[in-house]
């Protein structure tokens, strides 16, 4: 038991010591938890979808991909001309995905094939495949647009017309496109869609003559008929007319849905089973429950106001990935990640299957940046999509992933402590220094010292699971040295 | 009609350089449906290029190409990628594993042929996003495990199992798949025990049974004059003889591969024991529990007098792989270990090592060689590195040595004939028997008290096999080296060895005398399987 422990703090070394960090920060730091809590659930519906970008190219062997800048950059080209083209609202949104994802499919590919011509050593090359985007982005931005291509818009143009904006203003435009979605609207969506879909898919099944097997349907259809049909009770309907969800209510419906899980198979399970699992998460969900009497924490969960639709796609994505790696493609993926000899020798097209991660990262990536300036609501022409690959890799290391492995639980850990501590960094040094300044600094200070920690301690941890082998064949120890410093 | 389809493979005039050195040069055969056909020759023959060449691997494509033409039934083909060629109908178990540890067995023998079901996105991105179908994968897998007689359960990871059984998992897969025209095994049977081994080739003679072709990569001639029809000698990357069994002999298949007669293994061994009864202990071993998956140690005992030649033998997974990587602290172990009287402590690291304990392992791409590095760094690295506190604190012997390590690649090099451009060359380049000579040559270089080698002579020919052993049995007689040798092979342990113990069931059964009889080996060796009927 003991051991089990120890094991346990050492593989979690990296989020372990960043909770202890944010613990004190946040003592220092002299903000109130329900303004933490606030600035967190923004910063999370902000860069989650960002550092969820990051998982594939880890999977298949490419490591932390500097390379969505460049996702960045075809999202923003994107939110250039869904502004230039009015784009508005929810369906400004759709317009900017729409346009980004292509331009991100090419992208990838390119970036793809340049990977696949320097294996190895593929994310210094992502990172200086940034840089040279970045330098054409800004050619395009400060010349091409208005020099080359005339463009008649004193909202976006600097004032001779030859360049863009500084800073470009969403207000009228995409601002909360996605964010600002009434939940009655997805709801009703999400009904009709399923009925559409099972009915097409029922059809197909009838014209092959297989069996219809209409339970399978019935499981999506029926629940959000009943949640359709709530929606005519006006109680109800006015509750979701709402386009945000208080967190509070979102923990609620949360431990509700915990709780019904369990009973439902406590009460379906096999004989044979053991309820033990099941009973567990009603005991911790009546734990969670009795927390929230806690004032401090009540009064927290009463002021975030969580945009569903945003959360909605986090959530998405998340299951897709976990339902993609079962897939054909993506153990396709795993394989090439782990040993690409064995790979190509067992039919795998590895320079294919490298390409399609590629793509799938930078196209996921411009959707994050999407989402994240749909919520910021002004886009910083020139300086937006520069930090990206920094925060996000340094918010996934800090969830305890690494160059070779990293899932979501890391992604969304990271997210949640790399951002406490951004979020507390300023006001710790504000209020530790009495400059407001320094606060700044240390924020932009403590985002390279987390990479810089995060990838010392993994090192760490590395080595001495390595150090079994090591002790006794030295050489491997400088494979790996080696191949570090590739 | 029947007569375009008598041969299944066909390879006309092949040639084929290595950036400028001629590795095979104008070899012609062909092999019949339902054939086992013996490829031999000695280490670097070009007998694992010939077959990377059959089997389209993308190294031979990114080192130029060969030349010379492909048929199979009859068709000519040229195989761009091990896709094309395993879409023909070929399967291959390469002489380095192609394994992925981090996967399990099912997930290895299913390798980029996923079992899978339709899903809805599917339907409309393409096959690509099909879901697998787990169940389907491990019921294949166990079906396949189990014709070639492997009892372990397919969802165990690979990671961690004994060398024996992964070359099973490898033949599984390749049984696994459906359309087989033609298997390739290269040195299938290097790493397996003489009762494994006979198991293998009982596989081997019912998918020929099948109609299946199969061409078989050996250093070891009884298999060969067991179960092939049909053999073809390389020397030198040139066909020196095909001939059919029936008209040759293992006597005539050796001096064809050498091109000169062989004699004994280790000639006069009589000459090389010297009496070791008096020396002190080198190494004690009392009650050692290694807990390594498929190799456990269950409480081992025994002593090793210094400058001896103590063979440790047994079948596999009977534990005797276990003794040698509990020692150097690869699993976890328990139990009281003393080298020259000091304790050995397995918690601590690399203690074995610093104690003059140097491990050759029978997994040699695993823990044995940076395959990226050049010969002389491979065998002078390990040296270099456990003298490391020497080196730090007199910078310039860091220089000296540097100076050293070519002269002293060279001398290695020779004397055990590692077959190379120069000791420049990148190890990765070499031919498998060639990087198993580099690895031994590494652990002597680090001038160990007490050598320990597992499995030393895998996947090497007979000819460099004698001088190895020669080779051991001279240091033990000129530099009273002590030496622990692990092996799958009773006669070699029997040719050098002082002593021999047989490991059965995780315990030594008996320690016998190497010119002990047959019955005597063969009764220690199945006590396990005698006790556990009689119980
Ligand atoms: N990737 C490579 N680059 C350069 N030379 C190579 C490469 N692979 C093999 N060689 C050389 O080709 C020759 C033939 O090697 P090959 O692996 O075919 O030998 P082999 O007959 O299989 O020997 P073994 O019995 O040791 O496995 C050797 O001299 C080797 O050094
Ligand atoms: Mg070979």
């Amino acid at each position: 038991m003991g051991t089990n422990l120890g094991k346990f703090l050492f593989k979690n070394n990296v989020a372990i010591l960043f909770l202890l960090l944010s613990v004190g920060a946040f003592a220092a730091a002299n903000v109130s938890l329900p303004f933490l809590f606030e600035e967190l659930f923004t910063r999370f519906s902000r860069n989650t979808f960002m550092v969820l970008s990051l998982l594939i190219p880890v999977v298949a062997g490419l490591g932390l991909n500097f390379a969505i800048v460049i996702g960045a950059i075809a999202a923003q080209i994107a939110i250039f001309l869904t502004v230039l083209w009015g784009g508005a609202g929810f369906v400004g949104v759709l317009m900017a995905v729409g346009m980004a994802v292509p331009m991100a499919i090419l992208f990838g590919f390119l970036v793809g094939k340049l990977f696949n011509s320097m294996k190895g050593t593929e994310m210094i090359g992502g990172m200086v495949a940034g840089f040279f985007s970045d330098g054409l982005y800004q050619f395009l931005f400060l010349f091409v647009l208005g020099g080359i291509i005339p463009i008649a818009n004193d909202q976006l143009m600097i004032s001779t017309g030859i360049g863009v904006l500084n800073a470009i203003v969403l207000e009228n435009s995409i601002h909360h496109g996605l964010d600002n979605v009434a939940m009655i609207h997805i709801l009703d969506f999400a009904f009709f869609a399923s009925l559409a879909l099972s009915a097409i898919m029922l059809i197909v099944r009838g014209v092959k003559k297989q069996p219809l097997n209409l339970k399978q349907p019935a499981k999506v259809v029926l629940p959000l008929a009943v949640l359709y049909a709530l929606g005519f009770i006006p109680a109800v309907g006015r509750f979701l007319s709402a386009d945000r969800l208080m967190l509070f209510y979102a923990v609620m419906i949360a431990l509700a849905i915990v709780v019904l899980y369990s009973l439902y198979h406590i009460i379906r399970r096999k004989e044979s089973e053991k309820p033990t699992r099941f009973i567990l998460y009603i005991v911790g969900a009546a734990v969670v429950f009795g927390l929230t009497y806690i004032p401090e924490l009540e009064r927290s969960l009463m002021v975030v106001r969580l945009p569903v639709l945003t959360y909605i796609v986090i959530i998405s994505l998340c299951l897709g990935i976990k339902w993609f790696m079962n897939t054909k493609l993506g153990q396709n993926m795993r394989t090439v990640g782990q040993d690409r000899a064995v790979a190509a020798s067992s039919g795998i097209n590895v320079n294919r299957i490298r390409i399609i991660a590629m793509i799938m990262s930078t196209s996921l990536a411009s959707i994050g940046q999407i989402i994240s300036l749909q919520n910021i609501g002004t886009m910083a022409t020139y300086g937006s999509h520069q930090q990206v690959a920094l925060f996000s890799i340094a918010a996934l290391l800090v969830g305890g992933a690494s160059v070779q492995r990293a899932t979501v639980k890391q992604a969304l850990l990271g997210v949640f402590l790399f951002h406490t501590l951004f979020i507390l960094s300023a006001n710790a040094g504000q209020s530790l220094l009495g400059n407001a300044q320094i606060g700044e600094y240390f924020r932009v200070f403590v985002a390279y010292a987390v990479i810089a920690v995060a990838l010392a301690m993994h090192a760490w941890v590395r080595k001495s699971n390595k150090q079994v082998i090591t002790q006794i064949d030295p050489r491997v120890a400088a494979t790996a040295a080696s191949a570090e410093s590739k | 009609m029947m007569e375009e389809q008598r041969y299944v493979l066909e390879l006309q005039h092949i040639s084929k350089e290595y950036s400028g050195n001629p590795v095979l040069q104008d070899v012609s055969l062909t092999v019949k449906k339902g054939q086992i056909y013996a490829l031999m020759g000695e280490n670097g023959a070009g007998k694992s290029t010939l077959m990377n060449i059959l089997f389209g691997m993308p190294v031979i494509h990114s080192t130029g190409g060969f030349t010379g033409t492909i048929k199979i039934s009859g068709e000519e083909v040229n195989f761009l990628s091990p896709h094309d060629a395993m879409e023909a109908g070929i399967g291959m178990v390469h002489q380095e594993f192609m394994l992925i540890p981090g996967f399990t067995i099912a997930e290895n023998i299913k390798v980029g042929r996923e079992d899978t079901l339709p899903t809805l996105p599917s339907r409309v991105f393409g096959p690509d996003l099909e879901r697998l179908n787990r169940p389907k994968m491990n019921a294949d897998a166990r079906v396949a495990l189990d014709n070639i007689g492997l009892d372990i359960s397919e969802e165990t990871k690979v990671a961690g199992l004994p060398v024996g059984y992964m070359q099973f998992v490898e033949i599984a897969r390749e049984i696994d798949k459906k359309n087989i025209k033609l298997l390739v095994f290269d040195e299938p049977t290097a790493v397996l025990t003489e009762s494994e081994a006979d198991q293998l080739l009982k596989v081997m003679q019912s998918l020929a049974a099948k109609g299946i072709a199969i061409i078989f990569i050996t250093h070891r001639l009884s298999e060969v004059m067991q179960v092939a029809d049909y053999m073809t000698v390389l020397r030198d990357g040139e066909l020196v003889a095909s001939k059919a069994i029936a008209d040759t002999s293992a006597v005539e298949i050796a001096e064809l591969m050498v091109g000169r007669a062989i004699e004994k293994l280790v000639d006069d061994d009589k000459n090389t024991k010297v009496s070791t009864e008096q020396n002190e202990v080198a190494l004690s071993v009392k009650d050692l529990y290694v807990d390594m998956p498929g190799e456990t140690a269950r409480g081992v005992t025994f002593e090793v007098k210094s400058g001896e030649i103590f063979g440790i033998g047994g079948l596999a997974g009977q534990g005797k792989v276990g003794i040698p990587n509990g020692l150097m602290g690869m699993f976890s172990s328990h139990g009281d270990v003393e080298i020259f009287g000091e304790k050995l402590n397995f918690t601590k690291l690399g203690n074995a090592l610093s104690k003059g304990l140097a491990f050759v392992s029978e997994d040699r791409r695993g823990v044995g060689l940076l395959l990226e590095e050049s010969i002389a760094h491979n065998i002078m690295f390990g040296a270099m590195t456990t003298k490391r506190d020497y080196l730090s604190n007199f910078g310039i012997t860091k220089l000296l040595s540097a100076g050293r390590m070519n002269r002293h690649a060279k001398d290695m090099i020779k004397l055990l004939d590692i077959r190379c451009v120069g000791g420049g060359q990148r190890v990765g380049a070499l031919s498998g028997g060639n990087q198993q000579k580099v690895c031994l040559a590494s652990a002597l270089t680090m001038k160990p008290r007490i050598l320990v080698v597992s499995e030393p002579t895998r996947g090497i020919d007979i000819g460099a096999k004698k001088l190895i052993m020669e080779y051991l049995a001279h240091l033990r007689q000129e530099e009273g080296l002590t030496i622990i040798m692990i092996s799958s092979e009773l006669a070699e342990l029997r040719s050098i060895c002082d002593r021999i113990a047989i490991v059965s069931d995780g315990k030594i059964e008996d320690i016998l005398a190497p010119d002990a009889s047959d019955a005597q080996f063969g009764l220690a060796m199945s006590a396990a399987a005698q006790n556990s009927e009689v119980s």
